[in-house]
Formats: C-alpha cells, structure tokens, sequence
C-alpha cells in the first residue's frame, strides 16, 4: 500500500501565534505531500514497494537517494505533526521529566542541549530527543531529511521528539529569526505524544 | 583585517518582482550580514585572521569556513545581477557555453535542473575547469568549487531563505526568473 500524507489532528491556524497557518498550510499541503509522492514514486515497482517505513530507514544505506531523502521526509513530517499540539507547551512530566532529568541533569539543560542542537545545524536539518537502544535519552541533530532511525546516522536510536529546522518550517513567520522559532515551539510540544513514543 | 558587506550596485527593490525587497532586506542585511559579522568574531586570534577571504574559502573549516565561504558566495550571487537583465552572454563565455552544452538553452537546462535538485540548502555553480571548458556543479550548505581548483564563474543561492518570501515551496518558478536578472557583462568577465 502506498505511503498517504497524514491528516493532522489540529487546524492549520491552531498553533498561532507560534506557527502561522500559511506555513503550517505549506509545509503539510506542499513539502511533506511531495516528499510523499516522491517517496511512493521512488519505490513504486521496485523490492522496496510495501515494506514500512522505518524497515527502509533502518537499511536507508542499501536504498537510492531518491529513498533516503523522501523516505526521511515522509517519516520525520509524520512525527513534527503530533509532538505539536495547540493544548501543548509546559514541561514533560512523569516517567519522562525523570528520564530527561536523570540524562541530562535537569530539563532545563535538557531544553539547552536541544535548543543549541536546532540552533546550530548549519543548512537545513532536525534536532532530536532519541531514546537510544538501552533507554538513554541523548539530543542530536541531522541534515537535511536524515533521521536517527537510518543506519547512517551517527546517532542511532528512537527519535521521541523532532524538531524542524529546514528555513521552510519558519521563514514565513521569523525570516532569519530562528532561535524565535525554537524559542515558541516549547509552547506547543504534546508532551503526551513524546511520552507515549518514550514508553514505546 | 575586518571583512565588511559590500555594497551592491543597485537599489534594493531593483530586483523585484523576481527578488522583492523584503527578501533583499533579510538576504542581504541580515543573512549576509550575520555571516560578515560572524566571519569577523571568528577569525581573532586564528591563523586567518589577517587572510583575505579567498583564502579562508580555500583552506579554512567549521565554522569559520561556513561564514567565509557564505560572505563569498552572496557577494559572487548579489554581484551577479541587475534590474532588466537576462537575455544571454556573448563572445568568448557564449562561446564556452555552446561548446561544453551544446547551446545557450541547453545550458540553462541543466544549470537550472541541478539548482532545481540539490537536496536541502546550497548553491548552483557553473564553473570554468583548468582547460577553460565549463561544467555544472552542486554544492551543499556553504560549498564552493574554489576547493577544487574550479573558477566560479554563476551562482544561484538555493538556500530556501533565497526565496521562501517571494515563491515559497515553488523553487523551480525563482529559477526559471533568476535568469531575467542577470548581468552577463559581470558574468562574462568572470570567465
């Protein structure tokens, strides 16, 4: 079955003021529908059509660019869209607040790490919360489409929570201005969502 | 030695409506600004402090090689244009131009396919190799083919931050415009 652009959970304008609805409208109706047209078209015919996508991230050096890039795309959109929510923002709580807490020393050097993480990836990228193989949290950032989930990443693991970084996600709104962007994407993280992905 | 913003030759809604003015304001006053300023804090105290900035580009890294390069490529891509450009070059550049592509439309072909696929942020380069032939090349994030012993001779920035304003999602529609403002006489001294 072909890869389908998912149906978000909220309206576009519901993130405002943090995340416009012109660039929520974009983003979902034209980058992440092309990355999964893209996606369906690069595997269309191919040993790859059916197969999950993290079956093809998991072995993304095997598979084209073409694979690697939309097949990114198509996942690392998928998740942005339900660790933000309109009712979000505040700070992690339970079994996660404790395993933030207990990896990085405190969720406030937990929000340091991962805001110099979004802040610096040069180019277009993602900064990620990842539930490495043996339950620690770790904050890494990728280029490009590229996610923790590819062999290829240099840090592997569970992303929880991604943060978009390509200009596409906030030009619109803060043009140069990306440490705004990162600053308000605290008051819409569904923190619900990250812990659910945490205790998967 | 202090690295400043070079002035442009033209006014900044010159461009438009390939380039509005608001994307001149944040492109140029602020995006290659920050990289001027940043290049500037980065280098004290460095072996390139005193280097001019073809040699940061050539031999530097990290950082400091991320915003010099970035001060070289806006200036070579802002230096590029002028309001009523377009058309195509003549003499020996055209002449370049037919003989490694075939013809000028050719050319803008595969210049504007290769700006049109570089995955990401980045720059589309027509280059001159050392045999004075002509080759099209992509490069990611601050790349510059100075670094391979190739002479730039065009740029087109495909940052997003390039044209998100203006086009948003629609990269290939700032492309195709991007050659209706280029100055060819500049181009065709580069070559």
């Amino acid at each position: 079955m072909a890869f389908e652009l998912p149906k978000l959970e909220y309206a576009y304008d519901a993130l405002e003021p943090h995340i416009d609805a012109r660039t929520m409208e974009i983003h979902h109706t034209k980058h992440h529908a092309a990355y999964t047209n893209n996606l369906n078209g690069a595997v269309a015919g191919t040993e790859l059509e059916g197969q999950s996508i993290e079956d093809l991230l998991a072995n993304i050096s095997k598979h084209s660019v073409a694979v690697r890039n939309n097949g990114g795309g198509f996942f690392n959109h998928n998740l942005f869209w339900t660790v933000m929510s309109p009712n979000g923002g505040g700070e992690p709580t339970g079994e996660l607040a404790a395993a933030i807490t207990k990896d990085f020393g405190s969720i406030d050097a937990f929000k340091e790490a991962f805001n110099k993480a979004a802040a610096t990836r040069f180019g277009s990228g993602w900064a990620w919360l990842v539930k490495q193989a043996d339950g620690k949290l770790v904050v890494s950032s990728t280029a490009n489409q590229d996610n923790p989930l590819m062999d290829i990443a240099d840090v592997k693991g569970t992303p929880i929570l991604g943060l978009d970084v390509w200009e596409h996600a906030y030009y619109l709104h803060y043009q140069n201005r990306r440490p705004d962007y990162i600053g308000a994407f605290w008051n819409v993280i569904n923190w619900d969502e990250v812990t659910r992905r945490f205790k998967v | 030695m202090n690295f400043e913003l070079p002035k442009l030759p033209y006014a900044l809604d010159a461009l438009e409506p390939v380039i509005s003015k608001q994307t001149m304001e944040f492109h140029y006053g602020k995006h290659h600004q920050a990289y001027v300023n940043n290049l500037n804090n980065l280098v004290k105290g460095t072996e390139f402090e005193n280097a001019d900035l073809e040699t940061i580009v050539k031999k530097s890294e990290g950082g400091i090689f991320n915003n010099g390069a970035q001060v070289w490529n806006h200036t070579f891509y802002f230096m590029s244009f002028k309001p009523n450009g377009g058309g195509a070059p003549s003499g020996a550049l055209a002449e370049a131009i037919n003989a490694s592509f075939g013809s000028f439309d050719k050319f803008k072909e595969e210049f504007s396919a290769a700006a049109a696929t570089l995955f990401g942020s980045g720059w589309a380069w027509l280059v001159k190799k050392a045999d004075g032939s002509l080759a099209i090349v992509k490069e990611s994030n601050a790349g510059n083919p100075m670094r391979d012993g190739l002479t730039p001779i065009l740029t087109c920035d495909v940052w997003e931050h390039a044209y998100y304003l203006d086009k948003q999602n629609l990269r290939p529609k700032y492309i195709e415009e991007f050659f209706s403002i280029l100055d060819w006489d500049v181009i065709s001294a580069r070559y």
